[in-house]
């Protein structure tokens, strides 16, 4: 049997080598499909990746309180549109739940920083010195505020990589700079790391965080002193998120003394919903990749049936030739199934081949991340090899039912 | 002796639309081991489908056939392949090669599926294209050889796997007198020099003449059924 199948595949070979043009024609059916299945999938798991990246760059399991959604005299606020979180209610939060490892809050607003005769106008955070923990934010050069700068509501700055870009010269040291925001003189004591995109896709390195107090009450001009933008809190353990979200619902709901048929007037978000609502987008996209996938190899298997019915048609005295010298009819069929497959095979290994420099000019071009996993590889190869296999039965069953007189006859 | 051969009360009907041919009615007939047959009639007188059962291509609507003792009518496809391969070899009038094929592949294919190693196929190919005169041409194509050629490929083809019984259904039917005559005498030479029993359908009677025997067909049945020579030894020599 092996003897067999080799020579099978070695004649298979042959009688595609005979009608190159006829087999490149049949196959580009397949390559195409196969080809757009390898770019479209690199370039859906490299914006995966990408999201991912975002979402891990939010921190580490963190949960977001944002304020908002009350309703009042019949009027329902959107999100944010109240203010009902306050620092009390961070402070409260830590103290009474222990699966948080630690709660922060921050406020925000954009205001004109001004670095010599540069200026820029960058969105201001006023942040407890936790946040920068929660938040994962690291530093290039300096390095974060104190808890002694918050109570003295000291007029220090930490700035991100995009407002360094547009506030100095390049290769100038920001740190120990005075810089102002709002006219306010403010030391520059650290730069942040770059994070690139967040998960919604603004530039999270266009920021300046300084300390609560002092946007409070030196920046900002607040109505409510100690209320917040959002809290933030960072859980311990991954399995964590979902009791902890459901205490702080419970607590803040004590706090905030709601009765039982009043909604929330705030709005808790984890990094895990954030990164499904992405996951959610990319999703779609693979649905629509696939179908447009499935529609490619589905032409391209008809194309290789139809070829093959006529390859049967033309090639049937030889049919009967081979089986008045013996050959089953599974001998029959294996023939024309070997070459259903090797025309899928070899069109589906060019397609895979194609896909990968179609993905690699996709980033070189475009800059779109793209990612080709062996496993996207070895799918399409089964994939391409199934298509062989299911669209070449019709035709090689029919070979292998043919009258052997009948076919010797046949003109 | 047992018959190579044994047919009793053989009939074959043919529905073709409306009309029910009868191209076999009743045939009875019974060949020894080592004959050379030669089977004449017009066309239509049932001699082709008389092949075809033979050659166990095809089987009988009713009536018995028995090959070296085995009851072929009651076999299924795949059984009655297996005895193609074992015991027969075909050759055709129009040669039936696998085009763009080699000589020596062409003379290979009954060993390819009898699943033997490539080595053995092709040793043994070699030998049965040389006992027919085709050393040096084993990679030649069947356009590049002359009918003659070709045709002795086929006898290379059937008579490779060594069988007991050959057909040959007008085998110089499309060759001219001297590759005739050239392949009458390979045919002749397997018959008298390996045994094997050849059964030839020829509308020819100097090509019937190499036979040791004639049978005429009729509407379906054995009309005539004379020895033309003494019969000729019917087992190979012992050597």
């Amino acid at each position: 049997m092996p003897a067999f199948i080799l020579l099978t595949v070695l004649t298979a070979l042959r009688v595609l080598g005979r009608n190159r043009l006829r087999a490149g024609l049949t196959m580009l059916g397949i390559v195409i499909g196969v080809g757009a299945v390898i770019a479209m999938v690199s370039i859906g798991e490299g914006a995966k990746a990408a999201v991912a990246h975002r979402v891990a760059s939010m921190g580490t399991n963190v949960i977001i309180v944002l304020p908002g959604a009350t309703t009042v005299g019949g009027v329902r606020g959107g999100q944010g549109g109240a203010v009902t979180l306050t620092v009390a209610d961070g402070l409260d939060l830590k103290k009474r739940i222990p699966l948080l490892r630690d709660t922060g809050w921050a406020k925000r607003d954009v205001m004109q920083i001004v670095n010599g005769n540069r200026n820029w106008n960058g969105p201001v955070n006023g942040i407890s010195p936790s946040y920068l923990a929660i938040r994962d934010w690291s530093f290039v050069s300096g390095g974060p505020f104190t808890q002694a700068d918050v109570d003295a509501a000291a007029r220090v700055a930490l700035i991100g990589q995009t407002v360094v870009e547009n506030l100095f010269e390049a290769g100038e040291e920001p740190v120990g700079s005075v810089i102002r925001i709002k006219n306010v003189p403010f030391r520059v004591i650290g730069v942040l790391a770059p994070k690139g995109q967040s998960a919604q896709g603004s530039d999270q390195d266009d920021i300046i965080f300084i300390p609560f107090s002092t946007a409070e009450r030196k920046v900002f001009g607040t109505l409510f002193l100690g209320s917040v933008a959002a809290l933030f809190a960072s859980a311990e353990r991954l399995e964590d998120l979902g009791p902890a979200v459901a205490q702080i619902r419970e607590t803040l709901r004590a706090r905030h003394r709601l009765q039982p048929d009043q909604e929330d007037d705030f709005t808790i978000r984890t990094q895990v919903d954030i990164g499904k609502v992405q996951e959610g987008t990319s999703h779609t996209l693979t649905v629509m990749l696939f179908a447009i996938a499935s529609v490619s190899l589905l032409v391209g298997g008809i194309g290789i049936m139809n070829i093959l019915l006529v390859s049967v048609t033309e090639r049937t005295r030889e049919i009967g030739v081979r089986m008045a010298v013996g050959a089953k009819r599974r001998h029959i069929l294996i023939q024309f199934l070997i070459e259903a497959m090797t025309l899928s095979l070899v069109g589906g290994c060019i397609g895979i081949l194609l896909g990968i420099v179609g993905a690699r000019l996709t980033t070189v071009i475009a800059g779109w991340p793209t990612i080709i996993s062996p496993q996207t590889v070895a799918t399409a190869f089964v994939f391409s090899v199934a298509v062989g296999l299911f669209f070449g039965l019709y035709p090689a069953n029919k070979a292998s039912r043919l009258n052997p007189i009948d076919a010797l006859r046949y003109e | 002796m047992v018959p190579l051969i044994r047919c009793e009360n053989l009939w074959k009907i043919y529905r073709l639309g409306d009309v029910e041919v009868q191209a076999l009615r009743g045939l009875d007939l019974s060949i020894d081991p080592g004959e050379f047959v030669a089977v004449m009639g017009a066309s239509g007188s049932g001699k082709s489908t008389l092949m075809n059962i033979l050659g166990c291509l095809d089987q009988p609507t009713k009536g018995r056939y028995w090959l070296s003792g085995t009851d072929v009518a009651a076999l299924k496809p795949d059984q009655l392949a297996e005895i193609r391969n074992q015991q027969i070899g075909f050759v055709f009038q129009s040669f039936n090669l696998i085009p763009r094929t080699s000589a020596l592949e062409n003379a290979q294919l009954p060993l390819f599926y009898r699943g033997m190693s490539l080595r053995d196929q092709r040793a043994l190919a070699m030998a049965a294209l040389a006992r027919v005169g085709l050393q040096g041409r084993e990679e030649h194509h069947p356009t590049q050889l002359s009918g003659g050629q070709q045709q002795r490929v086929a006898i290379a083809r059937a008579l490779v796997t060594a069988p007991s019984l050959l057909l040959a259904d007008e085998p110089t039917g499309n060759l001219d007198t001297q590759s005739s005559r050239e392949i009458m005498a390979i045919l002749d030479g397997l018959n008298k020099e390996q045994g094997i029993t050849v059964i030839l359908v020829t509308h020819e009677p100097d090509i019937a003449a190499y036979a040791s025997r004639e049978i005429m067909i009729k509407d379906g049945c054995v009309l005539s059924d004379r020895r033309t020579k003494a019969a000729a030894s019917l087992l190979p020599a012992e050597v």
